[in-house]
């Protein structure tokens, strides 16, 4: 479904090079429900904006459900965005002007299908998440653990082949957080192929695999765990 | 995806009410202005007879010697003697030397008083020339030139006034003390401005009556057009006939360049003669202005117009400056939901769309503001321009059409930054930012 080989992401401004991925790699076959981990500026969202097309890579291969996305223009990386993959956000980002009915529309919009397909997909989405009830209301109108259904709504909405989650319970309480985590795994029951971002090792051990990012690389946790256990005691001071 | 758009824009400008209003305030403002001026100078410039303006030359045959004060400013005039032989030569399509007079008509029946009419004296094919169109009859005939024939065609208004109810060929028609018979009437006709005579008001109405050159003389009926000597001259008519006072208008038809070279050949070789006979002293000087150069060689636009005009443009932009400043103030403080949507999906030239839909109601509101604003700005002009310029500055449906289409240009370049930004945001970094 999505596979990353030796890709790359460089940051350049006139006197330095920053690396936010250097030599990443990663594979997410479909069916896949992946937690991606990692401290504070380890390049866990580069990866995922990278991922859902939203920014662009500097070198490697990025294959999405068997096409390579390099070299594609903004039209076609819109078009396999909107039609293969849905975001969910730390911070929700539904559009507050919008009411809910029409914050799921969105994604719906872009791809111009009829009416009655659409009010048919909003309705489902809406049902999908419990929320059938608050078609219009507004986000502002909404507990964050609500809001955060809408934006699962909105990402289900449209189909994706992959749904890319960003901290998605990052911004809420434990019992919110608890509800937006279960309804991950039933949509990973379901069949959906999740790639979660997440610091909280306890959301991430509820994943199938666990991806672990230091310093913009893939680093292998379990290998890591073992050199750390065998390691010889440090001597004293 | 446009009715998606078109929503979405009313949602922004129930959300934005205040900016909006100030763009469209700015945008309306602006167009006002620039579409007030642009119609005076539309009126004031226009073409009268855009089909036939190359065809139509102003004859000018410099008759005074290149010393003579005030040469330059009644070059539109020749003297009768030129006018005559020049006219009567027939070298080109269609001819005429004409100028402008005035009659006292007496109604039929005598319980109505006299009143003033403006009259032309010229020839038959001044109507053909200047595609006067007639409701009844037609110019009079070559026989009635050549006999001195009292015949008039009348203009629809005197028409009307006379004979209200039926036909006014064949009738007569009292002007001074003579009869006239009436040949032909006139549907109405707007020419303006009336460039084949600038010695009287370039922008009034055509005239009332039209008559034979060649009667008008024999009748030694005066000009009330300019008239200018550079000496004394006898007041008597025939004095006139035979001095180089200029004092008529003469119009040739020419509907070629080569019949333009022709006529240049032969009013060179007219001046040549009339130096070789004496009555010359200077190189031939001679010239032909086609409408347009005619417009352009009397300055029948003031400058203030023009000078107003480009002023009120730059406020235009000053304005348009401004709205495009509240454009991108206001798109930027939507990227986050820009950001969203290019997330979900759109792409940089969807959201391009929406702005310049967004754009559109301001287009929408500036114009009607416009439209509203130039109608205030041309009854103003209508009451502190002179009487003849206020007359034909209106508001006709060019002028509409026009500051409808000025507003939308206007928004669409206002808008084309801020909209180009919106569509370029990083959706990445927003989306991160948050």
């Amino acid at each position: 479904m999505l596979k990353m080989i030796h890709l790359s992401k460089v940051y350049r401004t006139e006197v330095v090079e920053t690396y936010a991925l250097r030599d990443f790699s990663i594979h997410v076959k479909e069916g896949e429900f992946v937690a991606v981990t990692g401290p504070s500026g380890s390049g866990k969202t580069t990866f995922l904006t990278i991922a859902g097309l939203l920014e662009e890579f500097t070198g490697g291969q990025y294959q999405l459900d068997g096409a390579d996305v390099h070299g594609l223009n903004d039209n076609q990386r819109s078009r396999l965005r909107n039609q293969k993959i849905g975001f969910i956000f730390q911070s929700f980002n539904l559009i507050p002007d919008l009411n809910v009915f029409d914050n799921v529309d969105v994604p719906l919009r872009y791809r111009r299908l009829p009416g009655a397909e659409r009010r048919k997909r909003i309705n489902e989405s809406l049902e999908r998440v419990g929320l059938s009830a608050r078609a219009k209301h507004y986000p502002a109108e909404l507990s964050g653990g609500q809001q955060q259904r809408v934006a699962i709504a909105r990402a289900l909405a449209g189909g994706p082949r992959l749904l890319l989650a960003d901290e998605p319970t990052g911004n809420l309480d434990s019992q919110m957080a608890r509800s937006v985590m279960q309804l991950l795994e039933e949509l990973h029951r379901d069949g959906a192929t999740i790639v979660m971002v997440t610091h909280d090792p306890e959301l991430a051990a509820r994943a199938q695999r666990e991806v672990h990012i230091v310093d913009g690389q893939v680093v292998d946790l379990a290998a890591q765990t073992r050199l750390v256990e065998t390691a010889p005691p440090r001597p004293a001071l | 995806m446009l009715g998606y758009y078109i929503g979405l824009a009313a949602r922004s400008v129930r959300r934005n009410v205040g900016p909006t209003c100030v763009m469209v305030a700015a945008v309306g403002v602006g167009v006002g202005a620039a579409m007030t001026l642009t119609t005076a100078l539309r009126a004031l410039s226009a073409n009268p007879i855009p089909a036939k303006s190359s065809q139509l030359f102003s004859v000018r045959v410099d008759n005074w010697g290149p010393d003579a004060p005030n040469n330059a400013r009644f070059s539109d005039l020749v003297s009768y003697t030129d006018a005559i032989a020049l006219a009567g030569a027939q070298r080109a399509t269609r001819q005429t030397a004409m100028y402008a007079t005035q009659f006292s008509v007496t109604p039929a029946g005598g319980d109505a008083n006299p009143f003033q009419v403006t009259a032309r004296v010229t020839d038959r094919d001044f109507f053909q020339m200047f595609d006067a169109p007639f409701s009844a009859g037609g110019s009079w005939t070559d026989s009635d030139d050549r006999n001195r024939a009292d015949v008039v065609v009348l203009g629809v208004r005197l028409a009307q006034r006379l004979y209200p109810t039926g036909n006014a060929v064949g009738r007569s028609v009292m002007l001074g003390e003579h009869g006239y018979r009436i040949v032909g009437v006139l549907k109405p006709w707007r020419f303006q401005p009336r460039v084949y005579d600038l010695s009287v008001g370039i922008f009034q109405e055509t005239e009332d009556v039209f008559l034979p050159l060649s009667t008008a003389v024999a009748r030694q009926i005066p000009s009330f057009g300019e008239i200018y000597c550079g000496h004394a001259v006898g007041t008597v008519f025939t004095d006139m006939l035979s001095s180089e006072c200029r004092w008529l208008q003469l119009w040739v038809e020419l509907p070629s360049a080569a019949a333009v070279s022709s006529y240049r050949r032969f009013l060179d070789n007219y001046a040549a003669e009339q130096r070789r006979i004496g009555r010359f002293s200077w190189p031939a000087n001679v010239s032909l202005l086609d409408v347009a150069d005619t417009q352009r060689a009397e300055h029948m636009v003031p400058n203030e117009i023009r000078v107003s005009t480009v002023a009120a443009f730059g406020f235009l932009v000053v304005c348009l400056v401004n709205a495009t400043g509240l454009m991108l103030a206001t798109l930027n403080r939507r990227a986050g939901e820009f950001s969203i949507r290019r997330a979900v999906g759109a792409s940089k030239g969807q959201i391009f769309s929406q702005c310049l839909a967004e754009a559109s109601v301001v287009g929408i509101g500036g114009g009607v503001l416009g439209l509203v604003l130039t109608g205030l700005g041309v009854a103003f002009e209508r009451l502190i321009l002179r009487e003849d310029y206020a007359r034909i500055v209106r508001l006709d449906p060019d002028a509409v059409f026009l500051t409808l289409a000025l507003a939308t240009i206007s928004v669409a370049v206002a808008a084309l930054y801020p909209a180009w930004n919106a569509s370029r945001l990083q959706p990445a970094w927003k989306l991160k930012a948050e």
